[in-house]
């Protein structure tokens, strides 16, 4: 199961996360994302590396949690 | 200013203030420090076990069990540092400030205490520099300690800047690290702060007083005072429209009305505001809530810094909210996209609500900003914010019908009850 | 391989890199953040600017071993990265090594981007604003064609691309400036009837 951890200090809202993935990454009037912390869908996996690699800031860092934190 | 503060009230045994500020005095009263003449590890794992003992959490904010905190810093191995918080970038609290002039050495046997047991190399205080009496009083704290040989690891004062993000424990540790005077973004609380790359420990000046306290008197001592699930006693900054404004030292768990009775409010108060700006405002039907962790968490609220003010009944708790919020939102870092532009935007609609100037879309618009700006910042800070202004518009909940209406209450345009720093952009 | 093949190898390949290090400029120039008004998707302006890159670098690399390949001219391995060492063109293959060394930094700066400072990443990054013009100086300098009218068009088209773009992106970040300014201006700063400093509070807290 992944997770989305985006380092709000790092972010600068190029909003590109949200592109790739809308259904887990929203973002807030002022372009900043939104994620709620839940795990991924397997199926997202891959759109998630992409958003982590894409991101020009790199506040992107994806978790490996087997279970709720 | 802390001859306008004085302890109104502190009774019984284990107390932090009340005690000799002098050394000789101190170590008449309370004997030396028990600091031990050789840091072994045996004394180092009775301390951390005394400490659990205890049950002491961090009167600094996070409420963190310091048993927890010691553990994590023991881990990172010998040569790191003890820094001292004594920032109190928190407008409305006095306590630390008062601790470190009236009772330096317990808060300084306390960073010892914590230097042994950590290996550490180096005792950092941190006091902004304006702050010329605790500054003074700490001056000679040190050289009376060096001079009598109770300073085994060398202690140094030093001044970041005064705003009330550089009292936050990431940045505090930067700063000590770099200068650069900034939270870090820390998903896992379990990785320690780190200081010329050796671990650093970060309390809380009133948490040391407690922690020397607890190392002489022994963990029943604190366990005796307050409630066996927050046990020991805490600093109270009781302010706003009390006649007697000043420091309470009381029992965890004393009803939150009986600590600001202490300072004798000048009148039935309106509400009370409990943890500090980014803490929350609690109503007249919850002012017998014991002063407590479990107990404030169940109203929505925190003992945050140990801060009570009184708002009194001539006053508009939304006028007073949205200057809160007007100075949170100017303390932020600037580091994240929404602390900085969702506050401001925060403080705007409370200002225009506090004015009887809403338009139909402000309540839901606040609350969607609310729920979308909180736990988005690196640090704690906007969570505080968003806590002030949620708990606002549930306690003046009868206030915020009229003033939707645009009729706002007859107060909101008065002088403020509440304390701002003049370093503060004020219109 | 014979040297007159290998040398239209160079020029060639110098071309075409000098072209594809002109697009990998102006797509980097023009990543910018709330950027919604594009017909494509940001991400896919981000993955064109670093594919677009290595295929450039992969011409560049043909353009530097065809040169020191061909026996015509003698330049060695070293006087491609060491400047001004070449025996054959000492001045001019000397600014394409020095185009060449900067641009190994600001390769390396996003090879090894997870292990520096974001600061230190942007520094090393931007000394593409160096190389680009250095290897274009070099592309002139050489002046095995710079006197055709097509590869002076090219030259000409380099130029007002990386212009254009580097127009666009200060219009751009001048805005938004304007626009961060006055949000923080309102930060800290409430209407002056809800004045902060008329408390009937003793003073600060300052002690």
């Amino acid at each position: 199961m992944i997770r989305i951890l985006i380092d709000p200090i790092a972010c600068d809202a190029y909003g590109y996360c949200a592109e790739l993935l809308p259904e887990a990454v929203s973002l807030d009037e002022w372009g900043y994302p939104i994620v709620d912390g839940r795990p991924l869908p397997p199926e997202l996996a891959s759109a998630a590396k992409r958003a982590a690699r894409d991101c020009p800031r790199r506040a992107i860092t994806l978790r490996e949690r087997t279970s709720g934190h | 200013m802390p001859d306008a503060l004085d302890l109104l009230a502190t009774t019984g045994q284990y107390r932090l203030l009340g005690h000799p500020t002098d050394l000789a005095g101190h170590i008449a009263t309370l004997g030396p420090a028990p600091l031990p003449s050789d840091a072994s590890r045996g004394w180092r794992q009775g301390f951390i076990a005394a400490v659990e003992a205890s049950g002491l959490s961090g009167r600094g904010g996070a409420g963190f069990p310091a048993a927890v905190k010691l553990a994590l810093a023991q881990s990172g191995g010998p040569g790191g540092s003890v820094v001292v918080n004594g920032m109190e970038g928190e407008p409305a609290s006095d306590k630390d400030k008062l601790l470190l002039i009236r009772s330096p050495h317990l808060v300084l046997d306390g960073a010892q205490l914590l230097a042994a047991a950590t290996e550490a190399r180096r005792v950092t205080l941190c006091v902004p520099e304006g702050r010329r009496r605790v500054v003074a009083a700490l001056r000679r704290a040190i050289e009376e300690r060096m001079a009598a040989g109770c300073a085994p690891v060398p202690e140094v004062i030093a001044h970041p800047p005064d705003r009330f993000v550089a009292g936050e424990e990431s940045a505090l540790a930067r700063w000590v690290d770099s200068g650069r005077s900034l939270p870090f973004f820390r998903p896992d609380k379990g990785v320690a702060l780190q200081i010329g790359r050796r671990g650093a420990l970060v309390h809380n000046a009133e948490t040391l007083a407690h922690l020397a306290m607890i190392a002489s008197t022994g963990p029943e001592a604190f366990r005796a005072r307050g409630l066996p699930e927050d046990p020991g006693t805490s600093l109270v900054t009781v302010s706003g429209a009390v006649e007697l404004p000043g420091v309470v030292e009381i029992e965890r768990g004393t009803p939150l009305i009986d600590i600001v009775r202490r300072a004798l409010p000048t009148g039935q108060p309106q509400a009370l505001l409990v943890g500090g700006y980014g803490g929350a405002w609690v109503g007249p039907q919850d002012f017998a809530t014991p002063y407590a962790s479990f107990s404030l968490r169940a109203i929505g609220a925190t003992a945050g810094v140990g801060v009570a003010v009184v708002l009194g009944q001539n006053a508009c708790g939304l006028a007073e909210s949205a200057r809160i919020a007007h100075f949170l939102a100017g303390q932020s870092a600037g580091q994240c996209g929404p602390c900085v532009y969702g506050l401001p935007a925060i403080a705007d609609d409370l200002t225009r609500l506090a004015r009887g100037q809403a338009d139909p879309g402000l309540l839901a618009r606040l609350h969607r900003r609310l729920g979308e700006v909180d736990g988005r910042g690196a640090c704690r800070h906007p969570d505080g914010a968003v806590n002030l202004v949620r708990s606002a518009l549930h306690v003046f909940s009868a206030d915020l019908a009229a003033h939707l209406d645009g009729v706002p209450c007859p107060h909101w345009n008065r002088p403020s009850q509440l304390r701002f720093p003049d370093s503060a952009r004020a219109a | 391989m014979s040297s007159t093949s290998l040398w239209y190898a160079t020029r060639a390949s110098g071309l075409v890199a000098m072209v594809l290090l002109t697009l990998t400029m102006v797509l980097g120039i023009t990543t910018t953040t709330r950027t919604r008004a594009r017909r494509w998707p940001g991400f896919a302006h981000q993955e064109l600017h670093r594919r677009i890159s290595m295929i450039a670098v992969v011409f560049l690399g043909l353009h530097v071993l065809t040169s020191v390949l061909d026996t015509y001219v003698n330049i060695s391995w070293a006087a491609i990265v060491i400047p001004f060492t070449s025996s054959y063109g000492r001045l001019w293959v000397g600014v394409g090594a020095i185009s060449l060394d900067l641009m190994i930094a600001v390769f390396a700066s996003s090879l090894l981007r997870a292990r520096m400072r974001p600061q230190t990443w942007r520094a090393m990054h931007w000394l593409a604003y160096l190389s680009w013009p250095v290897a274009l100086a070099h592309t002139f300098g050489m002046g095995t064609d710079a006197g055709e009218s097509w590869v002076i068009a090219l030259g000409a088209g380099c130029v007002l691309a990386v212009a254009v773009a580097l127009t666009w992106r200060l219009r751009h970040s001048a805005r938004q400036a304007t626009a961060r300014r006055v949000q923080a201006s309102l930060a800290g700063l409430p209407p002056k009837s809800l004045a902060l400093t008329a408390s009937s509070q003793t003073g600060s807290s300052h002690a």
